[in-house]
C-alpha cells in the first residue's frame, strides 16, 4: 500500500523578483490524506497551482500514477485524474446546482439539448454523496458559502478524480460544518480517493490527516507522520520558533463603561429584534454558525444594509446611522469578511488605501498633501509591520495577514471608539494573526470597544471577554469568560436549527 | 494570496529600474507609439510634415479632445457616457439661438451662450449620472436614453434646421491662431485637459474618482458616498460637452441639431487608447491626450496616403483593437516587475 501516487522531484518555481517554490521533492502515497502546512507565502498555492496546471515548473519533475505529469491547462490537470478544489470557490451563481456540477459534460439528447432529467437525477446522487439535502435546481447564488463548498467538492468527485486537492476547505464553515466536511473525507477516503489538504487551522488537521508536509518561504522543511506530532511541534516547523500564547489573554484589562449599544435592532419584518453591548476596553466575541446572522447584524448596525428599527447609542447618546458614512463619522469601523470585495481598492497603492478613511487629514483647501500622506501611511505600517516593498506598492500583491493590517491600518488611521471585526483572521497566516491579536489587545488597553466575529472558536475564546451566540437570526445567549465551554456555544449557536 | 512579498533572493529588477520601466511601460507606452505613428507618416506620406498639416491636425482634434477630457472621468469611475455627441448638438443650437439673438451686444451674447451650453450639458450630465445611481441602471443604457432625447431636443430648440450667423469677434476668435501655429481651439482644449490633470492628480477629489471606480463598495463602507462621486463625474462629462460645443462653434460657425453624431464613440475611443481601463479605477487624462492624437494622426495621415475613405476606417478600428489588445499585454507586464 505504499506505493507513491504523485511524487515531486526538486521542483522549484521562480516568480520575477522572488523564489516562490525552491528545491521540493514530496511523495503522495496512494489513499492517504496529506497536509500541506505553512505560513502564507510559504509557496502552498504555488504548489496547488502547479497541481493544477495553472503554473508550470521551472525546475524539477513531478510524476503522478508513475508517469511524468505536465499539465498545461487546468483541463489537462482534470483529465489526468487531478482535481483541486480552490479557496476562492468557482460556482456560477446563476446557473443551477445541477448545472454547475455538470458543466463540462451536461448530458445531452438529440441536437445538443441538454437531457434535465438524467442531468438532475445524477445531480442528486453526487449531493447525497456529500450529504448536502438541497434541491439540485437551486440556483448557486441562493446557497451559502458552505454549502457552495459542498457542490464544490461534489462537482470534483463527478470527474472520478484519484486525487483530490482541498486549499482551506474549511476557512469558511463552522465546526458543525467541518465536522461534515470530514465525515465526507473520511468516506471519500474509503473508497480509496487520496487527498492533499491544506489548512491554516492546525488543530483540526489531526482528525483527518495521516502525513504533514510544513513549508517555509518556499522550502519543504519536513514531511512526518501526524501520529505523534502536536500542535506546537508543527508551530515550530512551521515558523522556525515557538509560539507560547496565541492568544495572549490580558486579563488584567478591566472593561470601562458602555461604549456603544444596539437596542432592539430589527433587519426586516422576518428576522427578531436584537440588542447587545460592548464596553470600552472590551473584546467581546460573536459566534454563531456562518448564515446566522452575524455578518448581517453588524452590517445593518454599521448603515452598509438596510435596517427597519431599531437605538444604536453611542456612548450613552443615540445615533441615527443610515449609511456608513453616519457610523464613521461617529467613531465606529468596519472590518468587513470580505477583505478583497468590501475592505480594499485592490489596485491602489498601501498609502491611498490608508488615507481613504480620512482624505481630510492630510489635505489642504482639497489638494492632498502626498508628503503629508506618506509620512501618515508609512508611520502606521510600521506600528503594524506591514510587510510591503514600499508604500506604493499595490495593495493586491501584498499576503493575505499584510492585506488585513492595511484594513485595520485604514481605520486606525481615521481614528475609532469602536471597532467591528468580522472574521479578522480568515486567510491569514499564524505569525501575522499573533500580530492581529497583539494589536487588537493594544487597542483594548487604549479603551476602545472591540466587537469580533469569528467562524473559529478557539479564537474566539482565546480572545474575548464575553461571547454572545447567534442562531437563525436571534441572540440566544451570552457567556462569559469564566464559563467558557466549546460545547456550551455550539449548542446554543445550534439551538434555533435543531428545533422542529 | 499571492507569494511575492517576501523576495528570497534579490529582484532581478533593482527598484529604481523598476520604477523606470513601470514608467516606460505604463505612461509612455502611447506616447511613444503616438511618436512612432507620426515618424511613420512623415517619411511615407506626402504634405504630412508641413506647418500647415500640423496646424490642421490641431484644429481636428480639439473638439475630440475636449469630449474625451470628461469621458475620461466618468470611464475611470467604471462608467460609460454615450449621450456626449447629442448633448453637444442640443448645445450648439442653444449656444447659436443665444448668439444670434439681435437684442443682445456680441460680448453679452457670447458670454450668455457659453454659460447657457455649460449649463444645458451640465444639466444633461447630471440627469445621466442622477438616474444610473438612484435607480442602480448602468450608464451604458441611460446615457443611450440621453442619446436620444438630447438629439430630440436639440430639433425642437432648432426647429429642425441649422442657425448661422454667428458674431463676427465669435467667428475671428475661432479662427485665431497664437502665434502662428496654435489655434485657439486647441489651446482651448489643452486649457481643459490641464484642469482634468489637476483635478485627477492633484484633488481630493480625483482621488475619489479613482476609487470608487477600483471599489465602490469599499468607498462606501470607508464612510462615504460613491454615488456622489459617479454623479460629478458625470456632470462633469456633461459640462466638457457643453465647453466641446462651444469649440465647435468656434470651429464651423453653426448650431446644429445633427451635429456630433458619432462623437461619443470617437471619444471613447481617445480614452482607451490613451489607456485608460474600460472597467474604472486605472487611466489618466494625459494619456486621452494622446489617445486622441493618435486617432488624428492615423486618419489625416491614411487620407494623405491616399487611403479611401472605405478603407480608413477599417485601419482606424483595428488600431482602437490593438489599444486594447496592447493595454491587456502592458497589465501583464506590469503585474511582472512588481
Amino acid at each position: 500500500m505504499d506505493e507513491a501516487i504523485l511524487s515531486l522531484e526538486g521542483v522549484g518555481k521562480i516568480f520575477p523578483g522572488a523564489v516562490a517554490l525552491s528545491d521540493v521533492s514530496l511523495s503522495i502515497t496512494r489513499g492517504e490524506t496529506h497536509i500541506i502546512l505553512g505560513e502564507n507565502g510559504a509557496g502552498k498555492s504555488t504548489l496547488i497551482k502547479l497541481l493544477a496546471g495553472i503554473y508550470q515548473p521551472d525546475s524539477g519533475t513531478i510524476a503522478f500514477s508513475g508517469q511524468p505529469y505536465q499539465p498545461k491547462t487546468p483541463h489537462d490537470a482534470q483529465q489526468s485524474g487531478i482535481r483541486v478544489v480552490h479557496q476562492e470557490l468557482n460556482l456560477l451563481p446563476y446557473l443551477s446546482i445541477a448545472e454547475n456540477l455538470m458543466l463540462e459534460s451536461l448530458p445531452r439528447r438529440r441536437f445538443g439539448i441538454v437531457d434535465r432529467k438524467a442531468l438532475n437525477r445524477r445531480a442528486v446522487a453526487l449531493l447525497e454523496e456529500v450529504g448536502l439535502d438541497v434541491d439540485p435546481r437551486t440556483r448557486v447564488e441562493a446557497l451559502g458559502v458552505a454549502q457552495m463548498q459542498l457542490v464544490e467538492i461534489a462537482k470534483a468527485l463527478s470527474y472520478d478524480s484519484r486525487l483530490l486537492v482541498l486549499d482551506e476547505p474549511t476557512a469558511t464553515l463552522t465546526p458543525p460544518e467541518i465536522e461534515r466536511l470530514f465525515s465526507i473525507i473520511k468516506r471519500l477516503k474509503a473508497r480509496g480517493v487520496t487527498i492533499i489538504y491544506i489548512s491554516h487551522r492546525l488543530h483540526e488537521v489531526f482528525e483527518i490527516g495521516d502525513r504533514v508536509t510544513v513549508l517555509r518561504n518556499g522550502r519543504l522543511v519536513a514531511t512526518r507522520d501526524l501520529h505523534g506530532l502536536s500542535v506546537p511541534d508543527i508551530v515550530r516547523m512551521m515558523i522556525g520558533r515557538d509560539i507560547a500564547d496565541e492568544f495572549g489573554f490580558d486579563a488584567s484589562l478591566v472593561p470601562g463603561k458602555v461604549a456603544l449599544s444596539v437596542t432592539n435592532l430589527k433587519r426586516s419584518a422576518a428576522t427578531p429584534e436584537i440588542s447587545f453591548a460592548v464596553r470600552h476596553g472590551e473584546i467581546l466575541g460573536v459566534a454563531g454558525l456562518v448564515g446566522s446572522g452575524r455578518t448581517e447584524a453588524m452590517r445593518a448596525l454599521f448603515g452598509a444594509d438596510a435596517k427597519l428599527d431599531g437605538v444604536v447609542e453611542i456612548d450613552g447618546r443615540p445615533v441615527a446611522i443610515t449609511a456608513p458614512k453616519d457610523a464613521v463619522r461617529h467613531g465606529l469601523s468596519l472590518l468587513t469578511e470580505d477583505r478583497k470585495g468590501q475592505g480594499l481598492l485592490l489596485d491602489l497603492a498601501v498609502d491611498k488605501n490608508i488615507t481613504i478613511t480620512d482624505l481630510g487629514k492630510v489635505s489642504r483647501h482639497g489638494l492632498v498633501n502626498r508628503r503629508a500622506e506618506a509620512a501618515a501611511a508609512k508611520d502606521l505600517i510600521g506600528q503594524l509591520r506591514v510587510k510591503a516593498s514600499s508604500i506604493e506598492q499595490a495593495v493586491r500583491n501584498l499576503s493575505g495577514g499584510n492585506q488585513q493590517k492595511v484594513v485595520l491600518a485604514k481605520w486606525l488611521f481615521r481614528g475609532t471608539s469602536t471597532l467591528i471585526l468580522d472574521e479578522p483572521t480568515r486567510g491569514v497566516d499564524i505569525g501575522a494573526r499573533r500580530e492581529i491579536y497583539q494589536l487588537l489587545w493594544m487597542l483594548a488597553a487604549a479603551e476602545k470597544g472591540i466587537i469580533m466575529v469569528s467562524s473559529d472558536l478557539p479564537e474566539l475564546m482565546g480572545m474575548c471577554h464575553r461571547i454572545i451566540v447567534f442562531s437563525k437570526n436571534k441572540i440566544v445567549g451570552e457567556v462569559p469568560r469564566a464559563e467558557f465551554d466549546q460545547e456550551r456555544i455550539l449548542s446554543l449557536a445550534y439551538q434555533e436549527y435543531v428545533r422542529p | 494570496m499571492t507569494e511575492t512579498t517576501e523576495p528570497l533572493v534579490s529582484a532581478p529588477v533593482s527598484p529604481g529600474r523598476a520604477k523606470f520601466l513601470r514608467f516606460l511601460i505604463r505612461d509612455a507606452g502611447v506616447l511613444l507609439a503616438l511618436v512612432l505613428i507620426t515618424l511613420f507618416f512623415s517619411l511615407s506620406a506626402p504634405y504630412f510634415a508641413t506647418p500647415g498639416n500640423a496646424l490642421k491636425i490641431f484644429v481636428q482634434i480639439a473638439i475630440n479632445t475636449v469630449l474625451a477630457a470628461g469621458m475620461t472621468f466618468v470611464i475611470l469611475t467604471g462608467g460609460i457616457d454615450l449621450s456626449v455627441g447629442s448633448v453637444l448638438a442640443l448645445c450648439t443650437v442653444v449656444g447659436a439661438t443665444i448668439m444670434i439673438d439681435e437684442s443682445l451686444s456680441p460680448a453679452v451674447a457670447i458670454t450668455l451662450a457659453l454659460l447657457a451650453c455649460m449649463a444645458t450639458g451640465a444639466a444633461c450630465g447630471l440627469l445621466n449620472g442622477w438616474i444610473s445611481t438612484r435607480w442602480k441602471i448602468p450608464s451604458f443604457i441611460v446615457t443611450l436614453g440621453m442619446l436620444n432625447m438630447a438629439a430630440g431636443a436639440a430639433r425642437v430648440v432648432s426647429d429642425n434646421s441649422t442657425i448661422t450667423g454667428l458674431p463676427q469677434s465669435f467667428v475671428d476668435f475661432g479662427n485665431l491662431i497664437v502665434g502662428g501655429f496654435l489655434p485657439s481651439i486647441f489651446l482651448v482644449a489643452v486649457l481643459v485637459i490641464a484642469a482634468g490633470w489637476f483635478v485627477l492628480r492633484f484633488t481630493v477629489f480625483g482621488r475619489m474618482i479613482f476609487a470608487v471606480g477600483t471599489n465602490d463598495e469599499a468607498v462606501r463602507l470607508s464612510g462615504h458616498n460613491p454615488d456622489f462621486y459617479k454623479v460629478a463625474a458625470f456632470t462633469i462629462s456633461g459640462l466638457t460637452a457643453g465647453i466641446a460645443a462651444m469649440v465647435y462653434l468656434l470651429r464651423l460657425n453653426i448650431g446644429s441639431p445633427i451635429a456630433g453624431v458619432g462623437y461619443e464613440l470617437n471619444a471613447i475611443a481617445a480614452v482607451i487608447i490613451g489607456g485608460t481601463s474600460l472597467s474604472g479605477g486605472k487611466g489618466s487624462i494625459i494619456g486621452t491626450l494622446v489617445g486622441a492624437c493618435i486617432l488624428q494622426v492615423l486618419s489625416t495621415g491614411l487620407q494623405l496616403l491616399g487611403v479611401g475613405d472605405n478603407f480608413k476606417p477599417i485601419v482606424i478600428g483595428l488600431v482602437i483593437v490593438l489599444a486594447v489588445i496592447l493595454d491587456a499585454y502592458r497589465e501583464r507586464l506590469l503585474r511582472r516587475i512588481r
